[in-house]
C-alpha cells in the first residue's frame, strides 16, 4: 500500500483548491413528488404528439410527402419533441431555464432513498448506477437482435424473417451495440470511479454529466424508435445514397446518432475537466491512476470525434426532410462525403469503446498479480497514442471505395502503426503478470479472456489492415468475426472485468464466485463458437449482411448460431449473479482484494458514502 | 535482483517459454503453409487473387507465433504463477516490479521493425500487383502496361482486342439494385448479363452504379471495387486459369443485397473472341437503344432516390469526363 488517504496535516493549499460540495444538500425522502422518469416518459409522450402534428400541419402538403404518403418532417420533429420532453420532464433544464429567466437557480435538492435513481441526479455515483442499467438495457437489446439473426442464419433459406425485417434487425443490432458500447465504460465505470480514484468530491460539471446520462437514454428511445417507422435498411453504417433512399425509420438512425453524440460530447468534456482540475492534492500526472488515464484518452477522444458524427447526421436529415443533397451526387452532393465523415468519427469511435477497457485490465491484472502495472508510462503513452492515432486511419474501413493507391499505401501504413503501441498494451499485461501470485478470481479470469480474445482480434486486423489483402475479405463475415473479436468479445469482456471487480463497490453487496466464473466459461466458450468460424465464412467468400446464402456456408453458420445458444445461457447466469445478490445481500467489503488493490476507491467504504473525501487524501507516493 | 536464487528462477522461467514458443511456431507454421497455405482462398485464378494467398500465408505465418506466444505466456502464467499452488513465491516486487526501460523499449524496437516490415511488404504488394485487384479510382497510378491506352481507346470507340495480342481488355460493370450487367466497349458496347473474360490477359474493370453504392465482389478474381453512383472505379487483374467464378455484392445496398450476384467464366482467348463477336452481332438491335458507351450514367432524372427529388436539373444519360478524352456525342 503506498497510497495513503490520510488527514491533510502537511497540505500546501497553494493552487489546490479544495472543491466545494455539489449544493449544501437538502435531504428530502418524498417519494413520488417533483420530476422524475415518470414525469419524464408523461411529457416525451406528449412532446411526440405535440411534434407529430406540428410535422403534419406545415409538411403535410410538399409534394415528395404527398407523393409518398411518408412524412419524415413529421417523424423529426415528434423526435425531437419528444427529446425535448424528455428532458424537460426529467428536470435537466430547470436550472439553465432559470438562469435564462434573470432568476436565482435554487440549484437541485438531493433526494436520498431509491428514488434518486429516477430523477436528475447530480451525484456521480448515481449516474454510475443508473449509466449501469442504461447500457445494460441497450446491450440487453442488442443481444436480443443479435439472437433474432442467428436464428435466421441457421438455415440458407430465408425462413424466419423476410428480407426486409432482416435487413432491419441487423441495422438496429449493429447501431444499438455500437451506441451502447460508446458509453459503455465511459458512462457506468468511469462516472462513477473517475472521482474516486482521483480523490475528487465530485465531477467537474456535474450538472452536463446528469445531461450526458438523460440525453444518453433519450438517444436510445430515438434509436429504438426506428423499428416502429418501419427501421432502416443500411446497416450501422448508414451509406447514402442508400440511406437518402430509405424511409423515415432512417430518420430515427440520424437523429439519434445526433442526440448520442451530444452526450458523448458532454460525458467527455466534463471527465476531461474533472480529471484535469479536480486531482486530490499530491495526485500528479504521473501517480493518477491507468483506468484514469485510459479515461482522459477517451474523453479527448469523445469531445473530437463526436461532433463530426453530429455534423453528419444533420447533414443527412437536411437531405432525408428539405431535399438538400449533400449526399446525392447526380444532385452535386457526393456519396463519398457521408463515407467520409461516418469512418472520421467510426474510427475513434471504436477506440471509445476499447481504450478505458484497457484501463480496466490493467487494474484487474494488476490487482490479482499482486504487482504494480508493469510500465506505467509506456502505458500511458501507448493510450495516447492509440487515441491520436484513432484520427488518422479511418479510411481503412472503406480500402475498396476507389481511392488513389498513394493514399491507401499511407493508410496501410499507418494502420499498421497502431500495433506497436497495443503491442505495448498487450506486452505490459503479460509483464505484470510475470513472477506474480495470480489469483484467478472472476475479473482476473474475464481479464485473461480479454487478452486472449484481443489478441485473436489484433492478428486479424493486421491482416485487414493489408490493402491487398482486404480486398478479398473486405464486408465479408472475416470482417465481422474481427470486430467481433475486439469489440464483442474485447470490449466486453473488459467491463465484465471492471463490473465483477468493482462489484462491491458499486452495490454495496458480495456477488457468487462461482456463478460468476460460470458466467465467465459458458461466456468464452460461446462466443468462441459464435464467431471464430465466422473467420472460415468469410474467406470462403461470405458477404456481410445478406439475409440467404449458399448451401456451402451452412455448416459454420449453424455452429455459429448454437454458439449463440451458449453465450445466451452465460447470459442469462449473469441475471442470476444479478439476482442472486440482490437477494442474498451479503455486505461488501471496503477492499475485497487485498494488498493488491491499491487505488483510492478501496480506501473509502462500500459503497462510498454520499460525501466521500471528507477530509481529502493526499497521495506521497506513487501507486504503481 | 540481490536474490541469486529468485534471479536463477526467473531465467529459467524465460527460456522455458521461449522455447516452447519457438517450438510450437515453428511447428504451426509449417504446418500451416504446407498443408492450409496452397488452398488458401480464393485460389490463384488472378494474378490479385494468388498474389492474395501469398500475402495472406505470409501475414498468417507471421501473426500466428504471435498468437502462439500470448496464449502460451497465459497458459504458462495460470499454471506457475497461480497463487493456489503450493510454495507459490512471493510476487516479484520493488522497482523491478514497475517496469524495466531496456525490456520495453527492446519491445517497442521490435514490434516496431516488424511493423514497419509489414507495412512496407504491404505496400509493395499494392503497388507490384497494380493495385492487387482493388478499385483505384478513376484515374489509376498504378496499372498494367498499356491499361491507360485501352481504356481511352474504349472510350472513344476505338479500342480493339484480339487474342495473343497481349492487349488490355476492359471491361465496365454496371451495378443497380439488384443486378450486375457489364459492358464490352472493345466489342461495340453490346451488354451482358454474365461475365466472360478471356485467359491470360490483363482486364480493366470499369465499375460504376446506377443508384446505391454496391461492391463488385468477384470472389475467385480477388477484385472488389465499390460501386459509387457516377463514379467510375478502376481495378486491374490478369486472369491466369480457366473456370467458373462468383461475382457477389459486398456493399449493403438494400432489401436484395443478399440475393446481388451471378457467375462469370474465365475461357480461352480464342473462345472469348468467339463468344464476344457472335454476342456483339447478336445484341447489335438492342445495343443501338442502350445509352451511348460512357464511364458513368446516370440513368433518369429523378436518379436512385425514385422520384424524392424534383425533375429538371440535369441530362439525362450525361457522361462524366475521364482522362480528359472528347465525350460521346
Amino acid at each position: 500500500m503506498t497510497i495513503s488517504a490520510e488527514r491533510p496535516t502537511e497540505v500546501d493549499d497553494k493552487g489546490v483548491d479544495p472543491p466545494e460540495f455539489i449544493a449544501q444538500p437538502k435531504l428530502r425522502r418524498h417519494g413520488l413528488l417533483g420530476q422524475h422518469l415518470g414525469t419524464a416518459i408523461v411529457c416525451g409522450f406528449l412532446g411526440y404528439i405535440l411534434g407529430h402534428w406540428l410535422g403534419n400541419y406545415v409538411a403535410s402538403g410538399y409534394p415528395y410527402i404527398a407523393n409518398s404518403g411518408q412524412n419524415s418532417i413529421a417523424v423529426l420533429l415528434a423526435l425531437m419533441f419528444m427529446v425535448l420532453g424528455w428532458l424537460i420532464g426529467i428536470g435537466a433544464l430547470n436550472y439553465p431555464f432559470a438562469k435564462m429567466l434573470g432568476r436565482e437557480a435554487k440549484g437541485e435538492v438531493e433526494y436520498q432513498g431509491w428514488t434518486r435513481y429516477f430523477r436528475y441526479n447530480l451525484d456521480h455515483k448515481v449516474v454510475g448506477i443508473q449509466y449501469v442499467v442504461g447500457v445494460l438495457v441497450f446491450f440487453f437489446t442488442g443481444g436480443l437482435l443479435a439472437m433474432a439473426i442467428r436464428t435466421e442464419l441457421l438455415n440458407p433459406t430465408v425462413h424466419v424473417f423476410s428480407a426486409d425485417t432482416y435487413i432491419k434487425i441487423v441495422s438496429e443490432h449493429g447501431t444499438i451495440m455500437m451506441m451502447m458500447a460508446s458509453s459503455v465504460v465511459v458512462g457506468p465505470l468511469g462516472n462513477y470511479f473517475v472521482p474516486l480514484m482521483i480523490g475528487a468530491r465530485r465531477m467537474a460539471y456535474p450538472r452536463i454529466e446528469a445531461f450526458s446520462f438523460w440525453i444518453f437514454s433519450a438517444g436510445y428511445l430515438v434509436i429504438f424508435s426506428a423499428l416502429f417507422f418501419g427501421g432502416f435498411p443500411t446497416g450501422w453504417t448508414g451509406y447514402a445514397p442508400l440511406q437518402t433512399q430509405a424511409g423515415p425509420g432512417m430518420i430515427s438512425y440520424l437523429f439519434g446518432f445526433a442526440i448520442i453524440s451530444i452526450g458523448m460530447m458532454a460525458a467527455g468534456f466534463n471527465l476531461a475537466v474533472t480529471i484535469i482540475n479536480y486531482r486530490a492534492p499530491g495526485m500528479t500526472w504521473s501517480r493518477v491512476p491507468i483506468f484514469v488515464w485510459s479515461i482522459i484518452a477517451t474523453a479527448a477522444l469523445l469531445t473530437l470525434a463526436s461532433p463530426v458524427l453530429l455534423a453528419a447526421g444533420l447533414f443527412g436529415i437536411l437531405d432525408k426532410t428539405v431535399q438538400t443533397a449533400f449526399y446525392v451526387t447526380e444532385h452535386g452532393g457526393s456519396s463519398y462525403l457521408w463515407e467520409n465523415l461516418f469512418w472520421f468519427f467510426g474510427h475513434p469511435e471504436v477506440y471509445i469503446l476499447i481504450i478505458p477497457g484497457f484501463g480496466i485490465i490493467s487494474h484487474v491484472v494488476s490487482t490479482f498479480s499482486g504487482k504494480p502495472v508493469f510500465g506505467y508510462l509506456a502505458m500511458a503513452y501507448a493510450m495516447v497514442a492509440i487515441g491520436f492515432l484513432g484520427f488518422i486511419v479511418w479510411a481503412h474501413h472503406m480500402f475498396t471505395v476507389g481511392m488513389p493507391l498513394n493514399l491507401q499505401a499511407y493508410f496501410v501504413a499507418a494502420t499498421m502503426v497502431i500495433a506497436v503501441p497495443t503491442g505495448v498494451k498487450v506486452f505490459s499485461w503479460i509483464a505484470t503478470m510475470w513472477g506474480g501470485s495470480i489469483e484467478f478470481k472472476t475479473p482476473m479470469l474475464f481479464a485473461v479472456g480479454f487478452i486472449f480474445l484481443f489478441t485473436v482480434g489484433g492478428v486479424t486486423g493486421v491482416v485487414l489492415a493489408n490493402a491487398g489483402i482486404d480486398y478479398a475479405l473486405h464486408d465479408s463475415y472475416y470482417v465481422v468475426a474481427h470486430f467481433h473479436y475486439v469489440l464483442s468479445l474485447g470490449a466486453v469482456f473488459a467491463i465484465f472485468a471492471g463490473f465483477y471487480y468493482w462489484f462491491e463497490k458499486m452495490w454495496g453487496v458480495r456477488y457468487n464466485e462461482t456463478l460468476a466464473t460460470i458466467h465467465f466459461w459458458l461466456t468464452f466458450v460461446g462466443v468462441n463458437i459464435v464467431f471464430f468460424p465466422q473467420h472460415f465464412l468469410g474467406l470462403q467468400g461470405m458477404p456481410r449482411r445478406s439475409i440467404d446464402y449458399p448451401a456451402a456456408f451452412s455448416y459454420w453458420n449453424r455452429v455459429s448460431s448454437y454458439g449463440y445458444l451458449v453465450a445466451l445461457m452465460g447470459l442469462v447466469v449473469f441475471i442470476a449473479v444479478l439476482a442472486e445478490a440482490a437477494i442474498r445481500r451479503r455486505a461488501a467489503r471496503a477492499n475485497p482484494w487485498g494488498a493488491g488493490a491499491t487505488t483510492l476507491e478501496w480506501t473509502l467504504s462500500s459503497p462510498p458514502p454520499f460525501h466521500q473525501f471528507n477530509e481529502l487524501p493526499v497521495i506521497h507516493a506513487d501507486s504503481h | 535482483m540481490s536474490n541469486e536464487n529468485s534471479q536463477g528462477e526467473e531465467i529459467n522461467h524465460f527460456r522455458r517459454i521461449v522455447y516452447i514458443w519457438i517450438a510450437l511456431s515453428v511447428v504451426c507454421d509449417l504446418l500451416f503453409w504446407f498443408l492450409v497455405g496452397p488452398h488458401v482462398p480464393p485460389g490463384r485464378m488472378t494474378s490479385s487473387a494468388q498474389g492474395d494467398q501469398l500475402d495472406f500465408n505470409i501475414l498468417f505465418v507471421i501473426g500466428l507465433p504471435v498468437l502462439i506466444g500470448v496464449s502460451e505466456w497465459l497458459v504458462y502464467a495460470a499454471f506457475n504463477w497461480n497463487a493456489k499452488k503450493k510454495d507459490t513465491p512471493e510476487s516479484v516486487g520493488g522497482p523491478r516490479a514497475w517496469g524495466n526501460k531496456r525490456v520495453e523499449v527492446s519491445w517497442i524496437i521490435v514490434t516496431s521493425v516488424v511493423v514497419v516490415c509489414l507495412a512496407g511488404f504491404g505496400i509493395i504488394e499494392l503497388v507490384a500487383l497494380q493495385g492487387a485487384g482493388g478499385g483505384e479510382g478513376p484515374n489509376p497510378i498504378w496499372y498494367p502496361h498499356g491499361a491507360i491506352q485501352a481504356e481511352t481507346a474504349a472510350l472513344a470507340g476505338t479500342g480493339t482486342w484480339s487474342p495473343n495480342s497481349n492487349d488490355v481488355l476492359p471491361v465496365q460493370v454496371i451495378a443497380q439494385q439488384w443486378k450486375f450487367t457489364y459492358r464490352y466497349p472493345t466489342f461495340g458496347g453490346f451488354e451482358s448479363s454474365e461475365l466472360i473474360l478471356p485467359d491470360d490477359t490483363a482486364i480493366a474493370f470499369n465499375v460504376t452504379s446506377l443508384d446505391v453504392i454496391h461492391s463488385f465482389w468477384a470472389y475467385q478474381l480477388e477484385v472488389k471495387a465499390d460501386a459509387n453512383p457516377l463514379e467510375n472505379n478502376v481495378a486491374f487483374t490478369r486472369t491466369q486459369q480457366l473456370g467458373n467464378f462468383v461475382v457477389r455484392c459486398s456493399e449493403l445496398c438494400g432489401l436484395w443485397h443478399g440475393a446481388m450476384f451471378n457467375y462469370g467464366t474465365v475461357v480461352s482467348q480464342a473462345a472469348f473472341e468467339k463468344w464476344a463477336t457472335t454476342t456483339e452481332a447478336a445484341n447489335a438491335a438492342n445495343t443501338k437503344n442502350l445509352a451511348p458507351f460512357a464511364w458513368t450514367y446516370v440513368p433518369d432524372a429523378n436518379g436512385a432516390a425514385g422520384g424524392y427529388y424534383p425533375d429538371g436539373n440535369v441530362t439525362p444519360y450525361s457522361p462524366t469526363e475521364i482522362y480528359g478524352s472528347k465525350q460521346p456525342s
